[in-house]
C-alpha cells in the first residue's frame, strides 16, 4: 500500500488544522501546529520511499539494492529542527500568557482588536 | 579582491549570521563595543549586497555553488550524488537586497538609542541579524528547500523580536497570534515544496521552472506557495496578524519587519514568474494577484482611518499600501502572454510595483521610526493623548512630513514616482483598477493629515515629563531614510534606469534565469 503513508500525512495535518481553527486552549493550538508539522514531515519522507529499499547509508549498502532517496531525509532532518525551535517558542509564548493572564483560554486573553 | 568577487553573492547572508552568533561574545566586552560590532556588520552587509548589486548590473546574474561542484559529480568512491545548494542572484534578487539592508542599516543606527533603557540588548541584537540574514537569504538563494529554511530563519527571529516588551501581555499576544499563523503557513511552503520535489526530484527554482508541466500536483503547490506567501506578505483577506505584530513591536524592529514581509512578497513573484510562468493561465493567477491587491489597498485604508494607536494606524497602511505591489506586479504577470500589451503598458506597471516596493520600505521605515520617536518622547501611542510634538521634536516632524507626503503620493517625494507609474500602466489596463488605486491613496493622506494633526500640532503638550529631540543616533536612523526618500523623489530617471528597469527585465527573464543553470552545465 504505497497510498496508506500520504493518506496517514493527508490526515495529520487535517487533524492539526482543525486543532488549530477550533481550539481555544493555546497549548492545543501549539499541539495543533506540530501536528502539521508531523503531516508534512511524513508526506517529504514519503516522496522519497521505494520500495523494498534499504536505508541510504552508501558504503553499508548491499551489492545491487536500491536505496530510498537521502534526500528528503535529508530535508525533514531539517524540518524537524527548525520545528523543535517554533514549538518551544510557541510553548513559551503560552507560558509567557499563562503567566500574564493565568489562563490558557484565547477566548480570555483576546486584547487586540479592530 | 578575486575572491571577494567571487563570493558576493553568500557574503551578504554569511555576514550577518557569523555576526549574530559571536555578538553574545562581543557583548562580554562592553556596550560599546558590541554597539560598534553589530552596526559595523550590518554596515558591512549592506556594503557587500552594493558589491553584489553591481556585479550583477555589470555581468548578469551570478550563481554561487555551495557544495559538489557539478550536478553530475561522481565522488572517488563512485557515488553519483552530488549535495548542493544553488544560491542565484538576479537584478531583482539584488534589488530587494539592496532595499531590505539599506533598512537594516538605518534600523541599527536608530535601535543604539532606542532601546538604549531595556534589558537583554545583545539577545535583540542577535535576533535584529538573525533576521537580517534570514531576510536576505530568502531574497538571494536558488533553491526551493532553501528559501523555506530562511523563511523560517526570518520568521523565528521575528516572533521573538515581536515578543521583546515581554512585560506588555499584548506584545507576546501578538507573538503567539502571528506565531501559530505563520507557522502554519510555512509549512503549507513545505509541502508545496515537497509537492515540487516528488514531481521533479529536484528543488533547485531554474530546474524545477525548465520541467515545469502544470500537473495537479504543481497546481497545489502552486495554490499553497500563493497562499502562504501572500499570507506572510500581509495582503487581504490573511492581513490580520499585520497591525497586531507591526503594531506591538519595538518600532525599530517594525520598520524591518516591512521588508521582511516584501522578501515574501519577492517569494511570491519568483514562484509565479519563474517557477510557473508562461506554464499557467497567467490571466487567472495575474487577476487573483490583483484581485488580492484590489483588497489590501481598500480594506487596509479604510481600517487605518478608524485607528487611534499610531503603529496600528500605521500598520494598517503597510497592508494598503503592498496593495500597490500586488497591483502592479498582478498588471504585468496577466498580459505576460500578449506581447503587445505587455510592451504597452505590462512592463510600466511592473516597473511602478517593484519601485513601489523599495519606496514603501523607505518611507513606511521612516515613518515606523518616527511613531517610536514620538513613543520614546511620550511615552504612549494612542493618538488622542499627544499633541504639539512639532515645537520641541522639529527633526522627527520634518521626516514624519517626508514620509507622510511620500506614502500619500505627493510630488516630490519617492511615493509619486511609482504610484504616477502605477496609476498610468494600469489605467491602460482597466480604468477602474486605476481610479481605486487614486481614491485609496486620497484617503491615506486624509489618514496621515488626521496623525499629523494630532500628534505634531497643537498647543505646546505640558505632560509630566519633558518634550525634547529624540538622541542623535535615532536622528542619524530617520535621516538616513529620509534622504533615500527625497532622493529617490528627486531623481526618479535614475533609478528607474538603474535598478527598477533590470529588476523588471530580470523577473520577465524566466528563460535566462534557468539558462544560468541548466545550460551552463552547473
Amino acid at each position: 500500500m504505497f497510498e496508506a503513508p500520504l493518506l496517514a500525512a493527508a490526515g495529520l495535518i487535517i487533524i492539526g488544522l482543525f486543532a488549530v481553527l477550533f481550539k481555544t486552549n493555546l497549548i492545543k493550538i501549539a499541539i495543533g501546529v506540530t501536528l502539521i508539522e508531523s503531516g508534512v514531515n511524513l508526506f517529504l519522507i514519503t516522496t522519497g520511499y521505494r520500495k523494498g529499499a534499504v536505508a541510504p547509508i552508501y558504503t553499508l549498502a548491499p551489492e545491487g539494492q536500491q536505496m530510498v532517496l537521502p534526500t528528503p531525509q535529508a530535508l525533514t532532518l531539517t524540518a524537524i529542527v527548525i520545528g523543535f525551535a517554533t514549538t518551544a517558542l510557541l510553548l513559551s509564548l503560552a507560558v509567557a500568557l499563562y503567566k500574564h493572564h493565568g489562563t490558557l483560554d484565547a477566548r480570555k486573553i483576546r486584547r487586540l482588536r479592530g | 579582491m578575486n575572491g571577494l568577487f567571487q563570493h558576493a553573492p553568500v557574503l551578504p547572508v554569511v555576514i550577518p549570521l557569523l555576526a549574530a552568533f559571536a555578538t553574545p561574545l562581543v557583548a562580554k566586552l562592553g556596550k560599546t563595543v558590541r554597539r560598534t560590532w553589530v552596526t559595523t556588520a550590518l554596515v558591512g552587509t549592506f556594503a557587500a549586497v552594493c558589491l553584489l548589486l553591481w556585479r550583477v548590473l555589470d555581468s548578469g546574474i551570478q550563481v554561487y555553488v555551495l557544495g559538489g561542484k557539478s550536478s553530475t559529480l561522481v565522488l572517488p568512491s563512485g557515488m553519483a550524488f552530488p549535495v548542493r545548494i544553488l544560491f542565484e542572484v538576479d537584478a531583482i534578487s539584488a534589488f530587494m537586497a539592496f532595499s531590505g539592508s539599506l533598512v537594516a542599516v538605518a534600523v541599527g543606527l536608530y535601535s543604539i538609542h532606542f532601546l538604549r533603557e531595556s534589558s537583554a540588548l545583545e539577545k535583540h541584537d542577535v535576533l535584529l541579524l538573525l533576521l537580517v540574514a534570514g531576510m536576505l537569504g530568502m531574497e538571494l538563494t536558488g533553491d526551493a528547500f532553501n528559501f523555506f529554511v530562511f523563511l523560517e530563519v526570518a520568521s523565528v527571529a521575528s516572533f521573538a523580536l515581536i515578543a521583546y516588551q515581554r512585560k506588555r501581555p499584548e506584545s507576546i499576544e501578538a507573538a503567539f497570534k502571528y506565531m501559530v499563523i505563520s507557522t502554519v503557513g510555512a509549512l503549507f511552503v513545505l509541502l508545496a515544496v515537497g509537492f515540487l520535489y516528488g514531481r521533479y526530484d529536484a528543488l533547485n527554482f531554474a530546474a524545477l521552472a525548465s520541467w515545469m508541466e502544470l500537473t495537479t500536483a504543481d497546481k497545489l503547490a502552486l495554490v499553497l506557495l500563493v497562499a502562504s506567501l501572500a499570507m506572510k506578505s500581509g495582503a487581504v483577506p490573511m492581513h490580520m496578524w499585520v497591525p497586531d505584530a507591526y503594531g506591538e513591536a519595538p518600532a525599530s524592529v517594525t520598520a524591518l519587519l516591512v521588508s521582511v514581509s516584501q522578501a515574501s512578497l519577492y517569494g511570491l513573484f519568483r514562484v509565479v514568474f519563474t517557477l510557473y510562468g508562461l506554464e499557467m493561465n497567467v490571466l487567472v493567477v495575474g487577476w487573483i494577484i490583483i484581485a488580492l491587491g484590489l483588497l489590501s489597498m481598500f480594506v487596509g485604508v479604510t481600517m487605518a482611518l478608524r485607528q487611534h494607536d499610531i503603529k496600528r494606524l500605521m500598520a494598517y497602511h503597510a497592508v494598503s499600501q503592498s496593495g500597490y505591489m500586488f497591483l502592479g506586479l498582478g498588471v504585468g504577470l496577466a498580459v505576460l502572454g500578449d506581447p503587445v500589451a505587455f510592451g504597452a503598458y505590462g512592463m510600466k506597471a511592473m516597473e511602478g510595483g517593484i519601485f513601489h516596493i523599495i519606496n514603501h520600505a523607505m518611507y513606511k521605515g521612516l515613518l515606523f521610526l518616527t511613531a517610536g520617536a514620538i513613543f520614546l518622547r511620550t511615552g504612549t501611542e494612542d493618538l488622542n493623548e499627544m499633541g504639539g510634538l512639532g515645537h520641541k521634536m522639529t527633526f522627527t516632524t520634518v521626516c514624519f512630513i517626508i514620509g507622510a507626503a511620500a506614502i500619500s503620493g505627493l510630488p516630490p517625494f519617492n511615493g509619486f514616482a511609482s504610484k504616477l507609474l502605477i496609476y498610468e500602466s494600469v489605467y491602460l489596463f482597466n480604468p477602474i483598477l486605476a481610479i481605486i488605486a487614486m481614491v485609496v491613496s486620497i484617503l491615506t493622506l486624509a489618514s496621515f493629515v488626521k496623525v499629523f494633526q494630532s500628534a505634531f500640532l497643537g498647543p505646546k503638550p505640558e505632560g509630566p515629563q519633558p518634550i525634547r529631540e529624540v538622541p542623535v543616533f535615532m536622528q542619524v536612523g530617520m535621516g538616513v531614510l529620509a534622504v533615500v526618500v527625497v532622493l529617490f523623489g528627486l531623481f526618479p530617471g535614475a533609478v528607474l534606469d538603474y535598478l527598477v528597469h533590470p529588476a523588471a527585465q530580470a523577473l520577465v527573464n524566466r528563460a535566462g534565469y534557468i539558462v544560468q543553470v541548466i545550460g551552463g552545465g552547473m
